[in-house]
């Protein structure tokens, strides 16, 4: 831990005003979004606790604005504020997940390819190619339009989390394998892959200790900058009524609920998650920025 | 322009206790500290040193292209008795292209893979002698000629990555010599090529040099090619020169202990030595410069004063060295 | 040559395919393209001596080096190592451990983000020749001793150290398999002279100490003068003269090898020319017919053209083996003095 704090990441970060800042509002926004449950003032999803009679309630600097209710509260009186907080924690599940999950294949698949070249590498970044002339939200709407079809919908309700997370991660791993596919084809012809290939170290054994390890700071890069799109990507997709079922509210869902009431006067019940929604994705692509240039050697 | 009367006397480039910084977060780096030499006209003078010695950065603070954040923090750099190292980027830019030519170790990034080797070369030519186009392509194929490539007036047109890598690096010897400068910084000129090329190339440097009467400083680590070219030769150890003397002086009798361990780490091709001389260690990093002479540590005749006192460079058999051997009143340890 | 030969190289060749995607040899309508990196090799190490490789670059001595130990399989030839095919003798991991390797470029050849004494004990763990990681520590401790580091320095990333002391540290885990044979690909020639000398002084006392066999791949003909028992010259993917190293160096046969010395600087001042080989290094895709060395020899004639020439005991100095036209027809103006 002493090491991190001495280290240039380190350093960088606290002479960057813009990165600490994008930091502290990227931790407030996870902190709240995980401890919703404990920190929200009520709990929109439980029925008993709605009083329809709040409902259209203004913020609470609105004239007719109450002070249990902040943000002010939507056409079945559940609080705006606890509902942006439960559906960030819905909109960062699926960021990370489907980051993760594009990460793991991307990853994998880029260092099969980089490092056994030949006709893996060609056919698998030939199926790379193909995907990325498609924009990558078609892709995820492709997935999900599949599953749904192939699916009885109960069923499909049931793991529709699931198909989200994996249609966004399937439309990005494309990105991640040809960034390590390139920078494992320098690597492996460095010469401590070679000396490791003289003692005869199995090639699989020789991709996850060596040449893994220095092909993942540009994965840590695209990856963050990856989670701001994976939580937009999310919120499209449920703006468009294809993403995470009802009963589970993302931010993109509140949205979609809110712009039905945008024209009657009634706007802040799109505005605040929209506004949420900006916030959380800004402050992760700003510290992806600031990350790619901490990491990159030119640069520093 | 200065008229200098007698040629003997002015040196072109003199640098005087040049010091250049890096400011870092970890404090400031003095990556060159108290540099002093002269260069006068149709003299080649080599510096050597090991990697991380401030040989190249000695060239790069002349050119004035310093990486930043590195930069001068003292002294001064004439060129014909005129200050070069406080000018504006422009007016050096000028001076760079006319008065100095620089030849760096790879071809590549001198030359712009995207124009015929002719137009640079017309380009550098028109912005510095008053020719028109017609002269300077005529100039330009003279020089390609002049530099050893063959069948010249047909090469002129052809782009660089057409060329070897030994012919590539004649077109940026004529590319830094063709607008006539005065001062020659080559660094490492013939480091990227092989051993029967790099004889074809320095002997071409040399001739030119003393045809045009150009002053050149030769920046490499290979004593060999130092030993065929220079006239005068300043050993550099971290950052600073440590002895600097006419070339025979330096090659077979050099006064500075480190210089002499240089000398004697060469293998020599002549017949098998039952072990080669080494010196123990390793050069200091820029950050951990120890305090009195920066050798003392690896330094097999080191007495108090070394670990102490910095020395200057004074007297020492035919050359100067920065060492304290040469001090007066420590006569008694050379021999002891 | 009572001693046993721990390599032998018979005819080995390594050919590349360098032929553009298909698209666009349809479009430009040519061939496949092949380089003969290393065209029809042959030689033999006995145990415990020095054979030396010298060339310049593009001549396919790292290339020897690569298929010596396995990292290429030659496309025609055999390598033998220890007697046995060497594609055998890898597959079984007692013999491989007996090979390995020290590379050029000391800061590619360590893994950046690993501990210097994982690092040397990596061939310890691929073997399992030491079990326990306490065993392990103190088997690198002492590897590291033996090669003039600290056993403390084990702690460390490479980084914090400088290029001779991260070359003495591929020196340590090559010497952790115990190995008998090492192929030592350039070792110096990212190193400062004064570390140079450090470095050659080292691999001879583990040589003497060890009883350690070597391929030595070099450009620098003073450091492969003073490494030596044999020396092989290079050109274009084939050996032109292999001889006993104090022959080579007193009296050069082959034209290029001469080239090659009177092309070295004169370091002793002896007011000596360098005398430039004329031209340059042809491609190696495109070599030229007969000798290969022709068009740049002042001794070619017409047969140098069109017959390639063989390795053949040279005449007057019958240790020397070289491929010369000349030197068969006693036309290399015999026994020129010898150099310095």
């Amino acid at each position: 831990m002493r090491a991190f704090f001495q280290s240039d990441l380190w350093w960088s970060f606290t002479r960057s005003p813009v990165t600490v800042a994008s930091a502290i509002v990227a931790f407030i926004c996870i902190a709240g979004a995980v401890l919703a449950p404990v920190l929200a003032p009520h709990n929109p999803f439980d029925l008993a606790s709605l009083q329809l009679m709040d409902a259209f309630k203004p913020p609470v600097w609105g004239s007719e604005g109450d002070a249990t209710y902040p943000l002010g509260t939507d056409d079945q009186g559940r609080d705006m504020l606890s509902a942006i907080m439960y559906g960030a924690r819905v909109s960062l599940l699926v960021g990370f997940c489907a980051v993760i999950f594009s990460t793991t294949l991307g990853v994998a698949l880029g260092l099969l390819a980089g490092y056994l070249g030949g006709k893996v590498d060609a056919v698998l970044m030939r199926i790379a190619d193909i995907q990325l002339t498609f924009p990558s939200i078609l892709v995820a709407l492709l997935v999900d339009g599949v599953v749904r079809a192939a699916l009885p919908r109960e069923t499909h309700d049931q793991i529709a989390l699931f198909v989200v997370i994996f249609a966004i991660g399937i439309s990005n791993w494309p990105q991640f394998a040809r960034t390590v596919r390139g920078s494992t084809l320098v690597e492996r012809n460095k010469e401590y892959v070679q000396a490791a290939r003289v003692i005869g170290l199995p090639s699989l054994k020789i991709m996850a200790q060596h040449v893994l390890p220095n092909v993942m700071s540009p994965v840590l890069v695209i990856a963050t900058l990856n989670l701001g799109f994976a939580i937009l990507a999310e919120a499209t997709l449920s703006f468009l009524g294809v993403g995470v079922p009802p009963t589970q509210p993302s931010l993109g869902t509140l949205i979609r609920i809110g712009n039905d009431f945008l024209f009657s006067g009634e706007w802040w019940i799109t505005i605040f998650p929209g506004v949420a929604l900006i916030i959380m994705v800004l402050s992760v692509n700003l510290l992806g920025d600031w990350l790619r240039d901490a990491l990159n050697p030119k640069l520093r | 322009m200065s008229q200098t009367q007698s040629m003997g006397g002015q040196a072109l480039l003199q640098v005087r206790n040049l010091r250049v910084e890096f400011p870092t977060r970890r404090g400031t780096l003095v990556a060159l500290d108290d540099v002093s030499f002269d260069i006068h006209p149709g003299e080649v003078l080599g510096v050597v040193g090991e990697s991380g010695a401030g040989k190249s950065m000695t060239g790069a603070a002349i050119i004035g292209l310093l990486e930043p954040p590195g930069r001068i923090a003292g002294g001064e750099i004439r060129l014909a008795g005129r200050r070069i190292d406080d000018l504006p980027y422009e007016e050096l830019r000028r001076i760079r292209g006319r008065q100095i030519g620089a030849i760096f170790q790879d071809p590549l990034t001198t030359l712009n893979p995207l124009y015929t080797v002719g137009d640079q070369l017309v380009e550098t030519i028109t912005t510095h002698l008053p020719l028109n186009p017609a002269e300077a392509r005529r100039r330009a194929v003279e020089w390609l000629e002049m530099v050893g490539i063959p069948a010249a007036a047909q090469r002129v047109d052809s782009y660089p990555h057409e060329f070897s890598g030994g012919m590539r690096q004649r077109v940026v010897i004529a590319l830094a010599l063709c607008a006539e400068p005065k001062l020659v910084v080559a660094d490492e000129p013939t480091t990227a090529l092989d051993v029967s090329i790099q004889a074809q190339v320095i002997a071409l440097l040399k001739t030119l040099a003393r045809e045009k009467g150009t002053a050149m400083m030769l920046v490499t680590h290979d004593m060999g090619v130092i030993a065929e070219t220079a006239d005068r030769v300043a050993v550099m150890y971290a950052g600073r020169v440590i002895e600097i003397g006419a070339v025979r002086d330096v090659v077979k009798h050099a006064a500075h202990p480190y210089s002499a361990g240089l000398m004697g780490s060469i293998p020599p091709i002549s017949h098998r030595v039952e072990r080669l001389e080494q010196i123990d260690g390793s050069m200091p990093r820029l950050s951990s410069i120890p305090p009195g002479c920066p050798y003392n540590p690896r330094c097999p005749r080191v007495f108090d004063r070394c670990r102490v006192e910095r020395p200057e460079l004074l007297p020492a058999k035919a050359n100067r060295a920065a060492c304290w051997l040469y001090a007066p009143g420590e006569e008694g340890r050379l021999h002891g | 040559m009572a001693e046993p030969m721990v390599l032998e190289l018979r005819d080995a060749a390594r050919h590349f395919d360098v032929s553009r995607p298909l698209l666009q040899r349809i479009v430009a309508r040519e061939g496949r393209r092949t380089l003969r990196a290393v065209d029809g090799v042959s030689f033999s190490i006995p145990k415990g001596t020095t054979l030396s490789l010298v060339g310049e670059s593009g001549c396919g001595k790292s290339t020897v080096a690569r298929l010596v130990v396995g990292l290429y399989s030659p496309t025609r030839g055999e390598v033998i190592f220890d007697g046995m095919p060497l594609a055998e003798a890898r597959a079984d991991p007692t013999k491989r451990q007996r090979m390995q390797m020290i590379f050029q470029d000391p800061y590619a050849s360590l893994n950046p983000r690993w501990r210097v004494r994982d690092i040397v004990a990596e061939p310890l763990r691929a073997f399992g020749l030491v079990q326990g990681r306490e065993a392990q520590q103190k088997r690198v401790g002492e590897l590291l001793a033996q090669v003039g580091l600290n056993p403390l320095d084990g702690e460390k990333f490479p980084h914090e150290f400088s290029g001779g002391q991260r070359q003495r540290i591929s020196i340590a885990r090559a010497l952790s398999s115990n190995p008998e044979f090492l192929v030592c690909d350039e070792p110096t020639s990212a190193l400062d002279v004064s570390v140079q000398a450090q470095i050659l002084n080292l691999m001879l006392d583990l040589q003497k100490r060890l009883g350690l066999t070597y391929l030595f791949i070099s450009h620098n003909l003073a450091v492969v003068r003073q490494v030596s028992d044999r020396v092989g010259v290079m050109y274009l993917g084939k050996l032109v003269e292999l001889a006993p190293s104090e022959t080579l160096f007193h009296t050069p046969r082959h034209p290029y090898t001469r080239a090659l010395m009177e092309a070295i600087p004169d370091l002793e001042m002896t007011g000596r020319q360098r005398i430039p080989v004329g031209g340059e290094v042809p491609s190696p895709i495109t070599p030229p017919p007969g000798c290969t060395f022709h068009p740049r020899c002042p001794l070619a004639n017409d047969r140098c053209r069109v017959e390639v020439p063989a390795m053949l005991p040279a005449r007057g100095t019958p240790e020397t083996v070289v491929a010369c036209h000349a030197v068969e027809e006693g036309r290399d103006g015999a026994l020129s003095p010898p150099l310095g």
